[in-house]
């Protein structure tokens, strides 16, 4: 898999306000009920301030994959990890290794479930949904990009404005 | 019916003992859920004369049916109900952020509480579990410091919590219910009831599924008023924000500034909402599954007040700001962030304030009586200080922590004129004296001095009715918006949300169709709204509040507006407000005294309430 071709969801730090509109929609996607307990992307609100939805980042060499004593999961060719109902227990060595907290326990089935970027509709609806264009899906290349685009632009505004 | 839970929650905190009760299907439809249900509700679990303070007054938290979906600002609102300790009549407050969704997805419509527990309780509602815990480690906390507290005792930081702060504790009777760190349920003092039952919280977890009847049809008129939503209807609340209305009112000379001795403020430019949000709001956020944002969240960066950092809106920057004479932003918004730490409705907190320093600059209280603040209008630290004691019942902040209405007759000496309160509940940022039909919407809200029972402001402010006389069918106006505001507050949707509703009743109608699968039409929404106000209207009768309570604080009566400019001279006389009383009496079909007639209820449906209208001699 091409470096360009790994994309994920990611969430903007600066334009997520924590409303949790991604958690419905993708409950509603997925279990077809509203509940955030459900959802596969999850919402962390510190303070007022500093909002952000969190899912899989489809890691290259994904933890959650290693620690699985059972071989349930799988990272597909496109990232996506594939749980394997039948050998999954439930036993949450992977919510462990996961960094992100971004593979849960079912509630009811019991067993684990995670972000599959919404292959049946082509498209993850969070960021479909998202009322501030705060997600997106994108790759790691391209949020390189951005981030030193924001640099750099910031570096010349700086210097603009002492130039005056 | 989908939408409700189909459960109420009874928890006597006396016996310690908790019961669910099935949740009627028909009283669910005809009082809609909300503050609709809590009215209802109260009655059906309450004495006539009960003291706010008693164990007996029964504190009912209700959500609506929209609760729990993900409805654009519906899904995640709850209110209180019960016995208010300003009015001793209707007290209600509603409040969005996440609570609300929690406990509809914890199965249940409603939550009563009555009894009083020993000592500082919790109640802890985890789903079908509930528990009353012991709350001593947490007393005198403030409502955000308890949510934390609260999730790492149970170790769970996804738990919704409901608290009060010290101010709730030591029954400061513009307490009010907070949830989310910055979203209250306000006015009225009901955080004082929840303080004198020894609740400091009610704290939820649900995991059930909430499902609506027509599930593709619902998330397609989601996405519809997502759309709307962007638009023109909501600019206001995306941008500048509510204080937006601080130049507004000040040039249309309708701002009440220092105690209503002024109606526009000379240093409005200071405190507008253009400077707060250029120099303090740092972020917009919004509450769970809302696509609009309305949450100016401020931050002070430098200066006495450094670090601050709280939600702002027009009314508590008014209360704190002009109505004190009070031009610095920075000292408004630490009132507020103290308001929100103490856990006190910061539109009364600045009232009070307003009519402390009024009852100074007139003699009645001197700086000795006020801990030896100079307390003339203007004095920004004095407002700070004067929150803090109230909040705390401190020094004067004891006598001031009982509102204008009672303090004043606790003082005495004519400052019962300077007290601007109607049936006991401070007054909001609209100088009634030049907005006429506003002035009768506040005079007949059941829950006291009030912007939000009716909104009739926008006929004056928006030029739609001459807003300085008094004519009939102004009566009618009101009764149309009260209804209209009883169903937002009943299915509850968030009132900065109201524009987006293109057809109001028909688009309110459609939503309720979609979530419970119940066919509703807008006349019979029309009607259930008709109907939380005659329920509200006989809570307030049987409490023994009458015609003579629809009234208007003194200074509206009696003090026209000095200030040269469009609203000069202007003040409801008592010929103007009987008139206006008349009116509205006869479009509601109640009696000259106010009282829901034996055809009106009829009308309504509720004839099991006649008693109230028609008591019988004893």
């Amino acid at each position: 898999m091409k470096i360009h071709e790994r994309k994920f969801v990611t969430a903007d730090p600066d334009k997520c306000v924590g409303c949790q509109v991604c958690e419905y929609v993708c409950s509603m996607t997925k279990e077809k009920a509203f509940n955030p307990l459900k959802s596969r992307i999850r919402v962390v609100r510190i303070n007022q301030l500093a909002n952000l939805a969190v899912t899989c980042r489809l890691c290259e060499d994904p933890p959650c994959v290693a620690a699985c004593p059972r071989d349930a999961l799988t990272q597909s060719e496109t990232g996506v990890i594939i749980v394997d109902k039948d050998k999954c227990n439930g036993c949450g060595w992977c919510i462990e290794a996961c960094d992100y907290g971004a593979i849960m326990l079912h509630p009811e089935n019991k067993i684990v479930y995670v972000c599959d970027l919404c292959k049946e509709k082509g498209e993850p609806q969070c960021v479909k949904w998202c009322p501030e264009e705060a997600l997106e899906v994108t790759t790691s290349d391209v949020l390189a990009q951005k981030a030193r685009i924001t640099a750099v632009k910031k570096l010349f505004h700086e210097a603009m404005k002492e130039s005056k | 019916m989908l939408g409700y839970a189909g459960r109420i929650l009874h928890v006597d905190l006396t016996s310690g003992k908790t019961q669910v009760e099935p949740l009627n299907g028909e009283m669910a439809r005809t009082y809609v859920g909300g503050i609709g249900l809590g009215i209802r509700l109260w009655l059906d679990n309450s004495q006539a004369g009960v003291d706010p303070f008693s164990p007996d007054n029964p504190l009912v938290l209700t959500n609506g049916p929209i609760a729990g979906t993900m409805w654009p600002t519906g899904g995640n609102g709850h209110a209180f109900v019960s016995k208010s300790p300003q009015s001793f009549g209707v007290g209600e407050a509603k409040a969005h952020g996440t609570f609300g969704t929690e406990l509809k997805r914890a199965g249940y419509d409603a939550v009563i509480v009555k009894g009083k527990a020993e000592r500082p309780v919790y109640v802890w509602i985890d789903d079908d579990a509930v528990q009353i815990l012991d709350a001593s480690q947490l007393a005198g906390l403030s409502p955000a410091e308890t949510e934390d507290a609260i999730r790492e005792e149970l170790g769970d930081y996804y738990i919704r919590v409901a608290a009060i702060g010290v101010a709730g504790e030591k029954l400061v009777r513009i307490a009010c219910i907070m949830n989310d760190k910055t979203r209250a349920a306000g006015r009225t003092g009901l955080g004082a009831v929840m303080g004198s039952k020894n609740l400091k919280a009610i704290a939820v977890r649900g995991t059930r599924d909430i499902t609506v009847a027509k599930p593709d049809e619902f998330m397609e008129y989601v996405k519809e008023f997502h759309e709307r939503m962007k638009g023109p209807a909501a600019q206001k609340y995306r941008t500048l924000g509510t204080p937006e209305n601080v130049l507004v009112h000040n040039s249309l000379s309708c701002m009440p500034t220092r105690n209503y001795n002024n109606s526009r403020f000379e240093g409005a430019e200071k405190v507008s909402g253009e400077v707060l949000n250029e120099k303090y709001v740092a972020k917009i956020i919004g509450c769970s599954s809302c696509a609009m944002r309305c949450e100016h969240m401020c931050v002070v960066a430098e200066g006495p007040y450094k670090n601050t950092m709280t939600r702002m809106e027009y009314e508590t920057l008014w209360a704190l700001g002009p109505y004190c004479g009070v031009d610095r932003l920075d000292a408004i918004i630490k009132g507020m962030q103290l308001s929100n730490y103490y856990g006190i409705d910061a539109i009364s907190a600045g009232v009070i304030v307003g009519f402390a320093m009024d009852c100074f600059e007139n003699g009645i209280l001197t700086q000795k009586d006020l801990d030896g603040m100079d307390a003339h209008f203007g004095n920004a630290e004095t407002v700070v200080q004067m929150v803090e004691k109230i909040g705390k019942r401190e020094g004067i902040g004891d006598l001031l922590a009982e509102g204008v209405k009672i303090a004043s007759e606790k003082i005495g000496k004519e400052s019962g004129k300077l007290a601007q309160h109607i049936k006991g509940v401070e007054v909001t940022g609209y100088d009634l004296r030049s907005l006429k039909t506003a002035a009768l919407g506040f005079a007949v809200s059941f829950r006291g001095a009030d912007h939000n029972r009716h909104g009739a402001y926008a006929f004056d402010v928006k030029g739609k009715v001459n807003r300085l006389i008094a004519e009939k069918g102004r009566g009618k106006m009101v009764k149309d918006m009260e209804d209209t505001y009883n169903l937002i507050d009943s299915l509850i949707v968030c009132k900065f949300s109201r524009g987006t509703y293109y057809k109001e009743l028909d688009d309110m109608a459609k939503l309720y169709t979609l979530v419970t699968g119940f066919d509703m039409t807008a006349d019979e929404l029309k009607k259930a709204g008709e109907r939380i106000q005659n329920a509200a209207k006989l809570f307030n009768i049987r409490e023994g509040l009458g015609r003579k309570d629809d009234t208007l604080p003194y200074k509206v009566m009696h003090c026209p507006v000095p200030d040269e400019g469009p609203a000069k001279g202007a003040y409801v006389s008592k010929e103007e407000l009987d008139l206006l009383l008349d009116d509205y009496y006869e479009a509601r079909g109640w009696t000259q005294m106010g009282v829901p007639t034996r055809e009106k209820l009829k009308e309504l449906g509720m004839e099991d309430l006649m008693c109230i209208a028609e008591p019988k001699e004893a």
